[in-house]
Order: structure tokens, then sequence, then C-alpha cells
């Protein structure tokens, strides 16, 4: 089998990854700006089951938490998974993953912001709302860029977690294509796939930083 | 009627009391200088007025209106809704500017006026213009904060502060934070509004500044107001404590 076929057959993969990476980013920042919010609550029981939901999904396993996302309708319910279920069990297990991950950045660039923001924002009457929105969001995205592009990287290489579910995304078709030629070629294919996609996520991620060097 | 008035405000930080029932009143065209040591609570007896900061006991009104009210030895503020309308009866000039980085220099002046004052946009620009000319800032409108120096950020700062059409204007010793050879363009400016009869409250370290712009100095030590006055009576004061701080400075 040449090196085309194989591409060919890994590339139904490559959309699936590129699938997940998508959705995973569209739910978990938003998402995590919720969390976020929670955490930094005045309400002590929202924080703490803020606290202990970040502290679970960054201290267990994600393969493990897409089991359950997965497993856990049918052991916890007794409720039938169909494999359809499968990409959306990866998908919400990987968006209440993520969206962990971010709460911190976002939380750690909320709390950078100097309190003199609030203050000049409050004395030119702007709202709650109106301050978060236009005044300190923007900064905070500027602030916590890197880390996000750090995030995202890991999301890239994390998307073939997805093959413990058997979705057939990229790394799971890598596997069963090099077990049945007994060949090498489709994991270095595999590898190639990631480190461009990475490649293309560094470079995007640069030119949004660029974008906004325009202020320090 | 007074465009502002404060009567025996209260205020302590974890059992240190930093203001020790201060009263004091601002009329129409008035500019009122604040002095004394650090620490002697001129920073929070402002944000007490611009309700940065809540006072524990007193009375604070503007224009008449009462923002709070002491009643049985605790402040009682009034509305949210009535406290935001009195809000815009004063703009704050803080020590560091806090400009907005990501907006431009004009953005920051017209974004206020335009979005929660609903003003027509046009003429926010035009006269967020007229201001920017009048600092001297006229070529600076599409820079951005970090481009300028301190005294230009400043100035930015009193431009954005004025667009919101003030009646009485609080400034939090807006020179220390700059080079020496910066603060003398910020005293012209304030000196220039001083002839405008804006209405003006000035905590400053800048004592000729202070006796040659304020119609009514307070001095403070410790939370208290230890002598008030025109500039000539609180300079020729025969107070020990006033002498010995205005002693300091003749030394400097
Ligand atoms: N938010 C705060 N929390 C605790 N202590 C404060 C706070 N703000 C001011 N203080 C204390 O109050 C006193 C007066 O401070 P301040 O009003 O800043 O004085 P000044 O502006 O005259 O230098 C100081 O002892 C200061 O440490
Ligand atoms: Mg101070």
């Amino acid at each position: 089998m040449d090196l085309l076929s194989i591409v060919s057959q890994l590339g139904s993969g490559m959309l699936v990854s590129v699938e997940i990476f998508f959705c995973t980013l569209l739910f978990s920042l938003p998402l995590g700006l919720l969390v976020a919010f929670a955490r930094m609550s005045k309400v002590k029981p929202i924080q703490w089951l803020a606290k202990l939901y970040i502290s679970v999904m960054r201290g267990t396993p994600l393969m493990l938490q897409l089991m359950v996302v997965y497993f856990g309708p049918y052991y916890i319910f007794g409720m039938r998974i169909s494999t359809s279920y499968r990409i959306i069990a990866v998908m919400i297990g990987f968006a209440v993953n993520y969206a962990a991950y971010f709460a911190e950045i976002y939380r750690g660039g909320i709390e950078s912001m100097p309190v003199g923001q609030y203050e000049a924002a409050k004395m030119l009457g702007y709202s709650k709302p109106q301050t978060f929105i236009h005044i300190i969001f923007p900064q905070v995205v500027k602030r916590i860029l890197p880390s996000i592009t750090n995030e995202v990287i890991t999301l890239v290489k994390d998307t073939s977690l997805a093959f413990v579910l058997a979705v057939a995304e990229m790394f799971t078709l890598a596997k069963q294509i090099a077990a049945a030629q007994t060949s090498m070629v489709p994991f270095i294919a595999a590898a190639v796939f990631y480190y461009l996609f990475n490649l293309l996520v560094a470079v995007i991620m640069e030119k949004i930083e660029e974008h906004m060097n325009y202020y320090r | 009627m007074s465009l502002l008035e404060a009567r025996h405000v209260k205020k302590s930080f974890d059992g240190l009391e930093v203001l020790k029932d201060i009263s004091l009143t601002v009329e129409e065209g008035e500019v009122l200088a604040i002095i004394g040591p650090s620490g002697s609570g001129k920073s929070t007896l402002l944000r007490c007025a611009t309700m940065l900061e809540k006072m524990d006991d007193g009375d604070l009104l503007y224009l008449g209106e009462q923002a709070a009210k002491s009643v049985s030895g605790q402040a009682e503020y009034a509305k949210t809704a009535d406290l935001k309308r009195m809000q815009g009866y004063y703009g704050l000039v803080f020590q560091n500017f806090n400009l907005f980085p990501h907006y431009s220099v004009l953005k920051n002046i017209m974004d206020a006026p335009v979005r929660v004052q609903k003003r027509d946009k046009h003429e926010v620009k035009e006269k967020a213009l007229r201001l920017l000319e009048k600092m001297g800032l006229s070529d600076k409108a599409d820079a951005y904060p970090c481009q300028l120096s301190g005294g230009q950020q400043q100035r930015v700062s009193i431009a954005r502060a004025l667009a919101m059409n003030p009646r009485v204007l609080f400034f939090d010793e807006p020179t220390s934070a700059l080079d020496p050879e910066l603060t003398g363009e910020i005293l012209k400016v304030i000196k220039e509004l001083a002839a405008e009869h804006m209405t003006m409250v000035i905590v400053t370290h800048e004592m000729s500044f202070a006796r040659q712009v304020a119609n009514h100095i307070i001095f403070m030590e410790n939370g208290v107001i230890v002598e008030e006055g025109t500039p000539d009576h609180v300079f020729s004061s025969e107070n020990a404590r006033m002498q010995s701080f205005l002693g300091k400075f003749r030394q400097d």
C-alpha cells in the first residue's frame, strides 16, 4: 500500500480530529469563562463547587473522563447508549475538561487586572457588565493569549485520546491501518499531521498576538 | 446651595480610624485644596466623597441631594439609581491616570459620554477634540496611552473626566506620579480650569500651587482637619502642626 492511499484513508480521521478540536474550543472557551465567574463568586457554595469541578477535571486523566462520560449514562442511569453517542461523549468530555483549564487561565487574567481600571470605569459611570465587556475582558484576552495558545496546542495532541471510545479520528485510524499493514508509515503520517496542525495553530495564534500588540 | 456637602465623615479600615469626623463644603466655582502629610487620610476622604469607598458614618450631599445619611451612627446610602445619577455630577482624576490602555486617546475620552451618557457621537467628538486642543494634545488623538509621557497621559485623563461635563472635578495628587519636570504642565492645566471657574477639589503636595489656585485650603493630619481657611490664613497659621508641616516643605 502506497503513501497516497494511506493518507487518503487517514483523511476522514483528520476531519474528525479537526472537528473535535474546533467543537472543544467552541464550547470550552465560553464554558471556562462561566466556571471562572463561579470560581470567583462571592457566594461560597458556588465558589466551592467550581473549585471542586476544576480540581477533579485537572486531577484525573482526560482518558478516564471520556470513558465516564460515555459509559456513565449506562452504568449510572441504566440508559442504552448508541454508537452515535461516542462522538458526542468525546465532545462533552473534552469541553468540560478544557473548560476547567481555561477557567483558571481566565481567573488568573481577570485577577491580574489593576483595580484602577475598575475604579476609572466606575467614575465614568460604566455599569458592571459594561465595565467587564468593554474595559476588562479585552485586556484580559491580551494577557492570557500565551497561556491559551499552550492549551490549544495541547488540545491538538489530546484529540488522539478519542481513540479510547473508538471514535474514528486520526490516531484511531492510524493504529488500525498500522496493525493491518504491519507498517510504521501510518504512524509517521499521523505524526506529520499533528505536527503540521500545531504549526498552523502556532502561526495563527502568533498572528492574533501580533494583532493585539497595538497597545501595551 | 452647595455642590458638595460632607458632614461628620468617619471611616475605619479594620479598626484603624482613618477619618475621624471630617466635614467640608464645596461651593459652585470654588477650588478646594486638601494638604497634609501622607497617611493622613486625604485619599480616603476623596474616595469617600466620590463613593469609591463607603464611609462608616456621616452625611454626603450633592447639590442638596442626599447620597448618604447618618442614621443612628451609620451612613445609609441612597438607592443605587439615585447614587448613579449623583455620580454623574463629578469626575475624578487619579494619581496614576488609569487610562484604558486598549483605547486610543480619542476613544478614551469619547467612550463614556457616548456609551454611558448616550450623547450624540458627533457632538462628543467635537467636544473631545476641543478638549484635546486645550490640553495641547491635538496631534495625539489617535495615539495609545502607552505612546504618551506621564504628563500627556494625565492631561488625557483630565480631558476624559471633563468630557463627561462634571459639576465638580476631584484630583488625587495628580502630579505625584510624574517626573518633576512634567508636573508644571499639569498644574498649568488645572490653573486654566480654575480661571474658567471649574469647581475642583484637589489633593496636592505642591504647596505654592495650592496657595495660588485654591480659594479654600484644608490641612489634614491623622484623619482630622487641623487647620482650614483661605490660603493666606492657612499659610500664616500659628498652629504648631501646620507650622511643622510647612517647615518641612520649606526645607525641601
Ligand atoms: N483600603 C485600605 N485598607 C486598609 N487601610 C487603608 C486602606 N486605604 C487606606 N488605608 C490606610 O489609611 C490611612 C490613610 O491613607 P490615605 O487616605 O491613603 O492617606 P493619604 O492619601 O493622606 O496619604 C493609611 O494609614 C493607609 O494605610
Ligand atoms: Mg493619597
